[in-house]
């Protein structure tokens, strides 16, 4: 058991519970953001992002493989996720940690769900080949809320991702020396982190606020579509109707804000 | 008219001399978590070195009652390469974690944490050529950030042969075309080398001539390793 957090849960609870943040930010509000795209020159897209002092890579490498057997037009997305022991003291070397998967596979659902990513365009012949991504996240510096940044450097790195332009001929890819094209992005995704601390619903929890949460929720918005497209609920207390209907209308709310850092 | 032979060596295809080294870029305290870091840049490679520790050792088998020890873990990121490199620990990145594990031990004072262990973690975001030895350079420099005892501040440079010709600090590429790859590490204030490794077909004398060149590269590095420091620390 960690001794710190037990020391400060009841100085920042009492905060909460009198409507303030321990770091002075309003309920609603994030930290400061920053994008910095194309970092990674060898990756087809890539993004570094910093949320507050929390701070993620994402690379994304194409592959050309077949496509599964039930969506033969489709392309394949898959999105992996490392806790890199640089990033936290916690953090250990080895098989990725239970919470490693659940960040990669909420990531994934909201960029899956969102169908912001066109698909089909990514099949290059129907039934026998389509590009497949691999985005890849790799967590440097671990201060609270890895969702949200990694879904923030995942936008950015998808937003900026060029493949190489390819063309079926003859039972073969035959992949475009200098051609490339964009990656098919038709919509955004804001996600959006709350925890539930006291009597208080807070955005964007830092490292100090999460280590003590009672209750997380996560919730994807899409831009274009302004659906909720994912959801995802951590923590060991419940949260009531009326709480969770006060998250998404946040997250409606803070939208626009989160992505205006990706124009 | 005359004709100017020139007694000068070749250039090299990325129009470097044979002891350039590549633009070096040294960051000190580049993460907020770690209790040391550091950012380097040589030519294409990105690298990331962490260290938490001294603290207690927490796995057992590695505990020594009278010494702290160091635990090194080097790793390539998926999208580091051209082709994407499968996540987790491969039989390459596994002994380039020992090789650099004692690469840096000589240099620190550890004899003063007894059963503690210092973790250091290399992590290459993007790959072009020697990242063995950056990672080294990187990891030397964190260390130092996370204020760990020292004698000297260990630092890695590459040197090897390219059409017949000894160079400095290979590129990825002369690396792949090359004959020799002779990469080391040092503890400059004595000059005691503390990685040697070698690939490739070296005479005698090339091998001798290779050593000092990449020994001069790792004096050069060492000065920028000192001002990335020194930077950290005038700042705050």
């Amino acid at each position: 058991m960690d001794i710190v957090p037990e020391i400060t849960r009841k100085s920042i609870t009492r905060l909460i519970n009198d409507g303030k943040r321990a770091d002075g930010r309003a309920f609603d509000e994030r930290r400061d953001i920053f994008i910095e795209p194309n970092v990674i020159e060898k990756a087809e897209g890539s993004a570094r992002v910093k949320l507050g002092d929390t701070q993620v890579i994402v690379g994304v490498k194409p592959t050309i493989g077949e496509p599964f057997g039930d969506t033969p037009n489709l392309g394949v997305l898959m999105t992996n996720c490392e806790l890199l022991p640089m990033a936290a003291p916690g953090f250990e070397p080895g098989p990725p940690s239970p919470e490693s998967i659940e960040l990669a596979r909420v990531v994934d659902r909201g960029i899956r769900e969102s169908e912001l990513v066109d698909l089909e365009k990514l099949c290059i012949e129907e039934g026998k080949k389509v590009w497949m991504l691999f985005i890849d996240l790799h967590v440097i510096d671990y201060d609270g809320n890895l969702f949200d940044a990694s879904n923030l450097a995942v936008m950015a790195a998808l937003m900026n991702t060029k493949l190489p332009v390819a063309e079926y001929i003859d039972d073969e890819v035959v992949l475009s020396e200098d051609e490339t094209m964009d990656l098919p992005i038709r919509d955004k995704l804001a996600l959006s982190t709350f925890v539930k601390i006291g009597n208080g619903l807070i955005l964007d929890p830092s490292l100090e606020e999460e280590e003590i949460l009672d209750a997380r929720i996560t919730i994807g918005v899409t831009d274009e579509g302004n659906h909720v497209c994912s959801m995802q609920k951590g923590g060991e207390a419940p949260l009531s109707r009326d709480e969770i209907l006060d998250a998404v209308h946040m997250a409606f709310t803070t939208k626009d804000d989160l992505l205006s850092y990706l124009d | 008219m005359f004709f100017i032979i020139s007694n000068d060596k070749e250039l090299r295809a990325d129009g470097r001399a044979y002891n350039e080294l590549r633009p070096i870029k040294i960051e000190a305290g580049v993460l907020k978590r770690a209790d040391g870091s550091a950012y380097l840049e040589v030519g294409g490679n990105k690298i990331l070195a962490s260290v938490y520790g001294p603290r207690e050792s927490y796995i057992r088998r590695l505990l020594k009652p009278n010494t702290g020890v160091i635990r090194v873990r080097y790793n390539m990121a998926p999208f580091s390469v051209d082709d994407r490199k499968r996540p987790g620990p491969d039989r390459r990145s596994t002994e380039i974690s020992k090789i650099a594990a004692d690469a840096l031990r000589p240099a620190l004072m550890l004899e003063s944490f007894p059963r503690s262990m210092v973790d250091v973690s290399i992590e290459v975001i993007e790959a072009e050529g020697g990242t063995r030895c950056a990672g080294i350079t990187a990891a030397a420099v964190a260390l130092a950030d996370a204020g760990i005892p020292m004698k000297d501040i260990v630092v890695g440079c590459a040197a090897g042969k390219v059409n017949d010709q000894i160079v400095l600090d290979l590129s990825e590429k002369e690396d792949k075309e090359g004959q020799a790859d002779v990469p080391i590490a040092i503890m400059p204030r004595t000059g005691e080398i503390t990685l040697l490794q070698a690939d490739g077909n070296l005479t005698e004398e090339e091998f001798e001539e290779a050593l000092d060149l990449a020994m001069e590269g790792c004096m050069k590095i060492s000065e920028l390793q000192h001002e990335a420091l020194k930077n950290r620390y005038s700042s705050e």
